[in-house]
């Protein structure tokens, strides 16, 4: 029997300790970004330097990893060499790839680095293989991370008209998903993803704790009032409750993580490429304990195949440090399209 | 290798707390600021998020045992503040499990946040950056010293 061919695991970095762990429990390659708006996940304090980023590809490629470093934001006005330098400087590094979004840097990297791996970004919101294929015609792409919009069989669609490997989304917090062009942040604050390089920027928002309950506001805006004894979520639009037509609920969506573990045989078997870990933004102790329970899933599943079954004590992990009281299978499974 | 010492979840008792806040809080402060501070001289903390901190107050509150901290960072270094409190610029409240799962890498700030065990008040982006340069320490690897540890499933 053929052994299964198993997804690459690719999980995140917001700072050296978390690098270290990822590596240390079994990820096979680590993303990561600068300390400024060219990264999608541009907070106060988290990120690297340029020491930090050395450092973390030596202990990562000299242990047989490989090192992704996400350029994901949209060059602004008047400021696009602050992204081509990001691109230069990635290439300096010895990266194994680059992570962009944006169409004018994916055509300045193909020609100014050509021996420099490009990913399309899930910001890059390619949800076909026409855009995919698109991608590696005029950039030369060579793997694409899908948004968490598709259905497991648009995802092997895709996977059968490519040439581009796929990379989906395996864990971590959801979000409205509509990757690459979201405004409901912009629509409270004027600042987004594809601007500044954060949803919600924390200087807008406010928690306000009162007895017996704690409200969220973004930009003075209540997003959501948890009592004391409810789970809290990320302070973002698309997670609050909202009055529509005389009731209160969750009108975009509630609180949730994605967790594939139960459909991990059929992801290998479709032929996805990797499979992404969410999550640059929480500690070390997150990118550990979800490391290790993926590769732990993924080593079994190399080694069982069709007889894989999920553990419960991984499930018990993983809803322990997600974001909202459950976890789904996203769009993967929807029976609609 | 091995798992390590755990921290479980608990609650002191609520008179540990009555009698906890009668006690003098200078001590905490003194403590917490000679430990951050040293922590300092050992280059542990970034010097860029350093900077950002000049000036603000910080209150960190340990529910179940009645220990407060209240102090400030000022012309580099760590100071404890007495006297009259004025609103600090950041809080942070927990049992103090909590924050001993914090300190050692136990449990994620975020996944606490989420269940409601932490909570953090005030300047928001000034909260965010100290939790991310306290993610962002590489704590020495001294002999005979070791912070729990996950076990690992790969060696």
């Amino acid at each position: 029997m053929l052994r299964q061919k198993i997804p690459e695991l690719v999980c995140p970095a917001g700072s050296l300790p978390a690098l270290k762990a990822a590596v240390d429990h079994g990820a096979d390659t680590v993303y990561f970004g600068y300390k400024n708006d060219t990264n999608a996940r541009n907070f106060a304090g988290l990120n690297f330097d340029q020491k930090a980023m050395v450092e973390g590809v030596r202990y990562a490629q000299s242990r047989g990893r490989h090192v992704l470093l996400a350029i994901n934001t949209f060059a602004q006005p008047g400021r696009v060499a602050d992204w081509q330098r990001a691109v230069d400087g990635a290439a300096d590094l010895g990266v194994d790839a680059v992570i962009l979004a944006d169409v004018g840097l994916l055509d300045y990297a193909n020609r100014r680095h050509p021996d420099l791996r490009l990913h399309l970004s899930v910001q890059g919101s390619a949800t076909s293989y026409e855009a995919v294929n698109f991608a590696h015609r005029e950039f030369g792409v060579r793997r694409a991370v899908l948004p968490r919009v598709l259905t497991l069989a648009q995802v092997e669609l895709v996977i059968k008209n490519t040439p581009v490997e796929i990379e989906i989304f395996g864990f971590g917090s959801l979000c409205v998903m509509n990757e690459g062009r979201c405004w409901l942040s912009s629509y409270a604050t004027g600042e987004s993803p594809n601007t500044v390089g954060a949803c919600s920027p924390a200087k807008y928002v406010k928690w306000e704790k009162s007895p017996g309950q704690m409200s969220t506001r973004l930009n003075g805006i209540l997003i959501d009032r948890f009592g004391d004894s409810e789970p809290a979520g990320y302070p973002t639009l698309c997670k609050g409750r909202f009055e529509v037509n005389g009731d209160t609920y969750y009108a975009l969506e509630e609180p949730t993580s994605l967790n594939v573990l139960e459909i991990l045989p059929e992801i290998a078997g479709i032929g996805v490429a990797a499979i992404k870990v969410e999550g640059r933004q929480r500690s070390p102790t997150y990118v550990a304990q979800v490391t290790r329970t993926l590769r732990a899933a993924l080593d079994a599943l190399a080694g069982d195949g069709e007889r894989f079954q999920v553990k419960p004590a991984w499930q018990a992990d993983l809803a322990k440090v997600s974001e909202g009281s459950q976890a789904t299978l996203g769009a993967y499974n929807r029976p609609w399209r | 290798m091995s798992q390590g010492f755990n921290i479980p979840r608990f609650k002191l008792p609520a008179f540990v707390a009555k009698v906890g806040a009668r006690l003098p809080q200078w001590p905490h402060a003194i403590a917490l600021t000679t430990a951050l501070n040293a922590a300092k001289k050992l280059k542990l903390l970034p010097e860029d998020s350093l900077a950002m901190l000049e000036g603000r107050s910080f209150f960190v509150d340990v529910l179940d045992t009645g220990g407060q901290a209240h102090f400030t960072y000022r012309a580099g270094l760590f100071r404890p503040l007495f006297g009259a409190m004025v609103a600090p610029d950041l809080t942070f409240r927990a049992n103090l499990s909590a924050f001993l799962q914090l300190v050692a890498r136990q449990e994620d700030p975020d996944t606490l946040f989420f269940n409601r065990e932490l909570s953090i008040e005030g300047d928001t982006e000034l909260g965010l950056m100290v939790k991310n340069m306290l993610d962002a320490i590489e704590w020495p690897r001294l002999p005979g010293f070791h912070l729990p540890r996950l076990p690992n499933f790969r060696h």
